[in-house]
């Protein structure tokens, strides 16, 4: 097939990639070159390190892909590939801001469900003002916004709900009432690109409250029930609807 | 996720959850375990089925990368929805559909060929139930996508080391339609986004 014996990762671009696809990079890259070279010129040095994203694990001589999607590149900073894959199990990931779901209080952790194979823990003193007489106010059953300090296959995932400052930014217990549901992975990360068209057009329709979560799970509320259920449905729908679609779909719902 | 794939009137349908919690009991400390349940069209699942789950189960462990995941389940639901003959090898693609349809990492893709031995000598790549029942010997293969390795093969019936050979070359010439037909499916999936 196409990429068996290995492509140049820059001409699949953009193009689907399937495991097991081995991708060559340009030499340069390769920073244990074979035999001794002295560099005497600064013509041919190796511009910094290549990050290896989501998808692709290095082999030898290049990447081997090991998820099926779009391969994409990033020139900025050495460069990055990674693949741009469509997935609804969540794996956590360190920095992520997710959504998660109180299930238990042990002691001085909370056990929040996160969608990932185990639940996070989440210590009492991890939000803003919080200290051994001031606890916040938590129950079972409640949604919190915060994001991975630590997350690796080997340990349990640990959330908490104030960045590196001490402040919250946005993160903590996200209130009353409101939608939560659960959508894909790649649906997350289109809302989330900068100047999305979705979440314009949406805030042309009802004014609303919008949480993501890295972890698929979105939260909505709107000022009544029927505008948030209106939401929810426009936002699921969204995964498998094209642009004009939705366009008309939003069209007919303004119009009423 | 959930796929199903027919060659012919062979339908089966998949589904895969995971990365999961995975019970104490059955986690491993350095990989996923992976469980195949395959679930007979009527009846209860019975020796046949679970000597075939194994089989499903040894093949998705060698392309799966567990060590990514470990202490967690990987869970494989495979129902026969209709039986027209070469089922093993329909496990087998529907497997490898859903593994890639739930963006497990993988470390190659894999398909599954059956070939039937005729008292003659000739080879039919995906025999019907009755082609399968006429033959000397029922050969399937799973074929990797580098290079063409064979992840498993077995066999029903007797047959000698050359017919053997001869079936496995023209399983791994078959192999190539089938990996076109995943290339495909993933790009249309992909060209909708």
């Amino acid at each position: 097939m196409a990429a068996e014996h290995g492509t140049a990762a820059e001409a699949l671009v953009g193009q689907v990639v399937l495991p097991g696809d081995l991708l060559l990079l340009p030499a340069h890259y390769d920073e244990d070159a074979e035999g001794e070279r002295l560099r005497l010129s600064a013509g041919a040095a190796p511009q910094g390190r290549l990050l290896c994203g989501p998808g692709l694990r290095r082999s030898g001589a290049g990447l081997l892909v090991t998820k099926c999607g779009l391969l994409r590149h990033r020139p900025a900073g050495g460069g990055a590939y990674w693949v741009d894959s469509q997935q609804k199990r969540y794996v956590p990931v360190k920095g992520d801001h997710v959504i998660g779901i109180v299930t238990a209080k042990a002691g001085d952790v909370f056990r929040l469900d996160v969608g990932g194979s185990e639940p996070a823990s989440l210590s009492y003193l991890a939000f803003e003002g919080a200290t051994k007489r001031n606890r916040p106010n938590v129950q079972v059953g409640d949604l919190i916004y915060g994001q991975f300090v630590v997350a690796n296959k080997d340990m349990e995932p640990e959330m908490v709900c104030i960045d590196s400052s001490g402040k919250s930014s946005g993160m903590g217990i996200i209130g009353q009432d409101g939608f939560l549901f659960k959508v894909s992975l790649g649906l997350i990360r289109k809302l989330l690109a900068p100047k999305c068209e979705i979440i314009q057009e949406l805030s042309q329709l009802y004014p609303f409250e919008l949480v993501l979560g890295m972890n698929g799970r979105i939260w909505v509320k709107a000022k009544t029930v029927q505008q948030t259920l209106i939401i929810v449905n426009i936002l699921e729908a969204c995964e498998y609807m094209t642009a004009e679609q939705r366009k008309q779909a939003l069209a007919k719902l303004s119009g009423n | 996720t959930v796929t199903s794939l027919s060659p012919g009137d062979t339908s089966v349908m998949a589904g895969l959850y995971g990365p999961a919690e995975a019970k104490v009991s059955k986690e491993l400390p350095d990989r996923a375990a992976l469980e195949v349940l395959l679930r007979p069209k009527v009846g209860l699942p019975g020796v046949l089925e679970r000597s075939r789950e194994q089989l499903l189960r040894q093949t998705c462990e060698a392309v799966v990368l567990g060590v990514l995941h470990p202490r967690t389940a990987i869970s494989l639901v495979l129902q026969v929805l209709s039986d027209a003959g070469s089922l093993l090898s329909c496990c087998l693609n529907a497997a490898c559909m859903a593994l890639l349809d739930a963006g497990l990492p993988l470390a190659t893709l894999f398909c599954g060929v059956t070939c039937a031995l005729q008292p003659d000598g000739t080879i039919l790549l995906d025999p019907s139930s009755r082609q399968e029942q006429e033959a000397r010997a029922i050969l399937t293969f799973a074929i990797a996508s580098s290079e063409r390795k064979v992840l498993m093969a077995t066999t029903k019936g007797s047959c000698s080391v050359e017919e053997m050979q001869q079936c496995l070359a023209a399983a791994q010439r078959a192999a190539d339609t089938i990996f076109q037909f995943y290339r495909d499916s993933v790009r249309r999936r992909y060209s909708k986004s």
